[in-house]
């Protein structure tokens, strides 16, 4: 049962995505042509909102449902780990046109074929794991 | 209501709802991240026996499997009755440059229907985008730490320099693949 409200939530997130058509491999396309501001405006503001959020968490040490304080981890600083990183991720997600949460979303609207690029994704993930003790971080 | 939710809805109303999505998350304890969910379910199939970065408590992550799960039913729900018949509306010159580069109806869909397809997964350019992009984005996010809901969204909304290079190294892949591989893998 306490399981539920997730379950809502991704509900209530998939069909953000769906209807704003973020989970478009055109509109990603068309993103990184800086043909249209449509991807940036999502984005944009979800960040805009997202930092004003945080601050405001952090400032009157806001709790969460089960009364611990809301806590952010800051991430261990490197360059090499996340420009390399990043820039594997930008190469697929240009490629797909979606990053993980929308292959999700794409499956259950009936893109099978999606299934494929998520296995993918699963075995890109393994590999990550085999190999990470090689790769500078 | 449901012609009116049936409408595409504009930037500035996805985009409050994505971060509400985050909120929701921060106040009943958790974090947004989606691909983490791709190494526990490495873990789950038994990866922990053969590397130590898959060997870790997954029990604690059901919540995000149960995340995800939804997402899939929001899928379905959003294509099954909240979808309205009209294509989406690209920039023209998107529009031109895949015509150019032979994609054929260009928003006609969701996903160009050549290539995002069974059909075209046994097309040499299908397979390279299908199977090798989404091998890139599940190394690539995990090497990284995170994809767009961790770092760009997340990341970015805590102020963290991390998720800025992150977030930058995403567009140089981006720009890189649009630029100069996409063209070049369309023609295959």
């Amino acid at each position: 049962m306490k399981y539920i409200r997730f379950a809502l939530i991704g509900i209530f997130f998939g069909i953000i995505m769906t209807k704003s058509q973020a989970i478009s491999w055109y509109r990603i396309y068309e993103m990184f042509r800086f043909d249209a501001f449509h991807m940036y405006g999502i984005i944009g503001s979800a960040v805009t909102l997202g930092v004003i959020g945080v601050a405001l968490i952090k400032k009157y040490k806001l709790r969460s449902t089960d009364g611990t304080p809301i806590t952010f981890s800051p991430k261990d600083m490197s360059i090499p780990r996340y420009l390399f990183g990043g820039t594997l991720f930008g190469l697929g997600w240009a490629m797909t046109g979606a990053c993980p949460g929308p292959m999700y979303t794409l499956i259950g609207g009936g893109f099978s074929v999606i299934l494929v690029v998520l296995a993918s994704a699963l075995l890109g993930t393994l590999a990550y794991g085999m190999l990470r003790k090689w790769l500078p971080h | 209501m449901l012609e009116f939710v049936s409408q595409p809805w504009p930037w500035y109303v996805a985009g409050p709802l994505i971060a509400l999505t985050m909120f929701l998350l921060l106040f009943f304890g958790k974090n947004f991240g989606v691909s983490s969910t791709l190494r526990t379910g490495c873990a789950i199939g038994g990866a922990g026996k053969i590397n130590d970065f898959f060997d870790f408590n997954w029990k604690s992550q059901i919540w995000n499997l149960v995340f995800v799960g939804g997402m899939v039913v929001g899928g379905f729900i959003a294509a099954t009755w909240l979808q309205q018949p009209d294509p989406i509306p690209l920039a023209p010159d998107t529009v031109q440059k895949l015509q150019e580069m032979g994609i054929t109806n260009p928003g006609e869909e969701y996903l160009p229907s050549e290539i995002f397809s069974w059909e075209g997964l046994f097309t040499l350019r299908g397979f390279i985008l299908l199977v090798i992009g989404g091998f890139l984005v599940g190394f690539g996010a995990r090497y990284a730490g995170g994809c767009t809901s961790g770092h760009a969204i997340s990341g970015l909304s805590d102020l963290q320099l991390p998720s800025l290079i992150a977030v930058i190294g995403f567009f140089i892949g981006g720009l890189l693949m649009t630029y100069l591989f996409l063209p070049l893998i369309l023609q295959l």
